[in-house]
């Protein structure tokens, strides 16, 4: 295994209602690098992240952290839902949202500490939120809401950092704090992980690409993934058969693998 | 008056059972029944509800009498049972959830009123009262129910206590509880216990009907009150006690009519109340802001009228005419209740003088007419400039904008634009 992988994701199938939304998805991807996944709508972006995450059991196939069983490792890996997975009407402020950063399974009948709050107002002033900080999260702008779920990650202070979209919503001035905030993330050796939408800027913003659609298209820096082959075998519908083929799983509750058959 | 003070002064020994009692079971509902409602769970409260029923019949028969251990716990068993099916159904087929406790709800209710009915006819000895848990009779609260009334509500303020993190990360986004390896469905079990728990408390003295009023209602007046979650939990416990004992006293006073009706009445007048009356989100506090804002833009018209009637006589910089007020009309056609209305408030703001029914602008009158034109011309040069507006257009665009404009927004305006005092332009 190489030491320099930080994900490790091995012939991963998700199935939702029957049909699989990943399918057999295979890859490593490198520590130290901010990463995009990209992929048309219903591609199984979000799946993947859920999936890597532990919050959707595969039907088959795993998933390392740093070669190590995600259960050993939560600590090291902060997800950033999307933003619109929650109510923010919620009555909470962003300093509680940022402080269930530092929550822990360990700490739950602890009492807040000063280093707690400490790494609490240090994010919250790294996304820019320091005025905001004890504003109702309501009463937030998208943006602003998307940076406090930035700031929660942060909080957790992990090495892996899994975000879904968190660009939507955001102004092209935060949209930028965000990313050079990422970058200096990066270079201080952090992995990112994020899902991604705007083809236009994806070969500025990451460092290694993966491209999905259900299967894996492809995988490798932007040069190597954005090709125009790649590129339409992911958006331009060439994938119909894939599709049928899923459909017919679906509506024969198939199983996708034979028990015996060796991965 | 006597009965007020009979109830007050626990005259009737009962009457302290009582009082004691619904702290003890308002409290409990309304502090976990806030979780259930900012977990967008206040619907299956219903279903718990109803569904003691079938469980306190189940209690009566197995005991033979009504034996009040035996009636707790096969209300409580077949409460929390509701909840396990109506998340089964709706994990395992296509119905969705309120459809699921649509029909879990009238089952498990309609099995109760068959078992009522059964024991009713069967020639039990102590089955008088039984169809009290329908509609809640607090005055059969006795010595020994308060005893378990008080030990619920300890183990719910209890768990709220030790499990408050646990409780608001997992109400708020249970998927980013889960990511963090939080045992969530063991969390959410425990919550659904305890809500079953608060509903099993109180069915003797509100009832199956309306028990899960007391879940839903006081966290969603709540909610009205305050944006801290501390905060709207104490609130919630303040409207449901005070319902409660109100509604006790009421039905007390009126020879012992069922309680839960009284209760859930004051508890949605409260609510009532705070929908209309809340100072952060309530109608009434919308609707004198609307009224100030409406306001606002009258004088601020007023204002400007004026002083477009001097610049039309190249009098913008002395501003020192004396107008009646059908000369303002020439320049902006106001309702004239409206402008006289407005001419007086402006007089008492000090904005306006008057001379035998003619007016003249002060000199913060004068000041402030001067802002207002400044602000509607920056900011119309600002459409020009920024937007691809029509040059027609770019008036009514600025009309009602120039009202809002912040001192911060208007620096930042002159700083884009270059633009030092009034704007000659006009469109």
């Amino acid at each position: 295994m190489n030491e320099n992988c930080a994900i490790e994701v091995h012939n991963l199938t998700t199935t939702y209602g029957g049909a699989p939304v990943l399918w057999d998805v295979d890859f490593d991807l490198p520590a130290g690098k901010i990463i995009g996944v990209i992929g048309p709508n219903g591609s199984g972006k979000t799946t993947l992240l859920k999936t890597i995450m532990g919050l959707l059991e595969p039907s088959s196939g795993y998933v390392k952290i740093f070669n190590q069983d995600l259960s050993k490792m939560r600590e090291k890996i902060a997800y950033v839902p999307q933003r619109e997975s929650v109510d923010w009407d919620f009555p909470a402020s962003v300093f509680d949202v940022v402080m269930m950063g530092r929550y822990r399974k360990g700490n739950l009948f602890k009492r807040t500490n000063n280093t707690d709050i400490e790494i609490v107002e240090e994010c919250i002033e790294k996304v820019g939120l320091t005025e905001f900080r004890n504003r109702q999260i309501a009463q937030l702008s998208g943006g602003q809401q998307q940076r406090v779920f930035i700031a929660r990650a942060l909080a957790q202070k992990a090495d892996i950092y899994l975000m879904d979209e968190p660009f939507v919503g955001v102004d092209a001035a935060t949209e930028n704090s965000i990313l050079s905030l990422l970058e200096e993330m990066r270079n201080t050796g952090k992995t990112v992980l994020i899902i991604h939408h705007d083809l236009q800027t994806v070969s500025d913003y990451f460092d290694y690409l993966v491209l999905l659609n259900t299967r894996l298209i492809a995988k490798g820096t932007p040069q190597d993934v954005l090709t125009e082959e790649n590129l339409s075998n992911a958006y331009g519908g060439q994938l119909t058969l894939l599709a049928k083929v899923a459909n017919l799983i679906k509506e024969n509750q198939f199983p996708i693998r034979e028990k015996d058959v060796d991965l | 008056m006597q009965t007020f003070i009979d109830f007050i002064s626990f005259k009737d020994p009962n009457v302290f059972y009582v009082v004691i009692g619904m702290i003890c079971i308002n409290s409990s509902s309304a502090l976990i029944g806030s979780f259930a409602y900012l977990r967008k769970r206040s619907l299956i409260g219903d279903a718990v509800a109803h569904s003691l029923l079938p469980g306190i019949c189940l209690g009566f028969i197995m005991a033979g009498e009504k034996n009040m251990i035996y009636l707790f716990f096969g209300a409580f068993f077949t409460g929390w049972l509701s909840t396990y099916l109506v998340d089964y159904i709706v994990n395992k087929s296509k119905i969705k959830q309120d459809a699921a406790i649509g029909i879990v709800l009238s089952s498990f209710f309609a099995l109760g009123i068959v078992l009522l009915t059964f024991i009713q006819n069967g020639g039990y000895s102590d089955q008088g009262g039984l169809n009290h848990f329908l509609f809640g009779q607090a005055a059969a609260i006795n010595k020994d129910e308060l005893i378990l009334f008080a030990v619920i509500l300890a183990v719910i303020v209890g768990s709220i206590i030790l499990f408050y993190r646990s409780f608001i990360i997992v109400s708020f986004n249970s998927d980013y509880a889960k990511s963090i390896g939080l045992p969530v469905r063991s969390i959410e079990f425990l919550m659904t216990s305890l809500t079953v728990l608060a509903i099993a408390a109180g069915i003797q003295a509100l009832g199956v009907v309306l028990m899960s009023a007391l879940i839903v209602t006081p966290a969603a007046a709540a909610r009205f009150w305050s944006h801290k979650l501390k905060r709207m939990l104490f609130i919630a416990v303040v409207f449901s006690v005070f319902s409660g004992l109100l509604g006790a006293y009421i039905s007390y006073a009126n020879s012992n009519t069922p309680t839960g009706p009284w209760v859930v009445m004051i508890l949605s007048i409260i609510t009532l109340i705070s929908f209309v009356g809340s100072t952060k989100r309530g109608i009434l506090a919308r609707y004198l802001k609307a009224r100030k804002n409406k306001s606002k833009i009258l004088l601020e018209n007023i204002l400007k009228a004026i002083y477009h009637y001097h610049e039309r006589q190249n009098l913008e910089n002395d501003l020192n005419l004396v107008l009646a007020s059908a000369e303002i009309l020439k320049v902006r056609r106001f309702d004239t209740t409206e402008l006289q209305k407005g001419l007086n408030q402006l007089i008492r703001r000090g904005f306006i003088g008057r001379e035998n029914n003619n007016y003249f602008l002060t000199e913060e009158g004068m000041t402030e007419s001067k802002r207002i034109v400044r602000l509607h011309r920056l900011w119309e040069q600002y459409l020009l400039k920024r937007t691809s507006m029509d040059i027609f257009h770019v008036h009514s665009g600025a009309e009602a904008i120039e009202h809002i404009l912040s001192p911060e927004i208007e620096k930042e305006l002159e700083k884009e634009l270059g633009i030092v005092g009034i704007p000659k332009e006009d469109f």
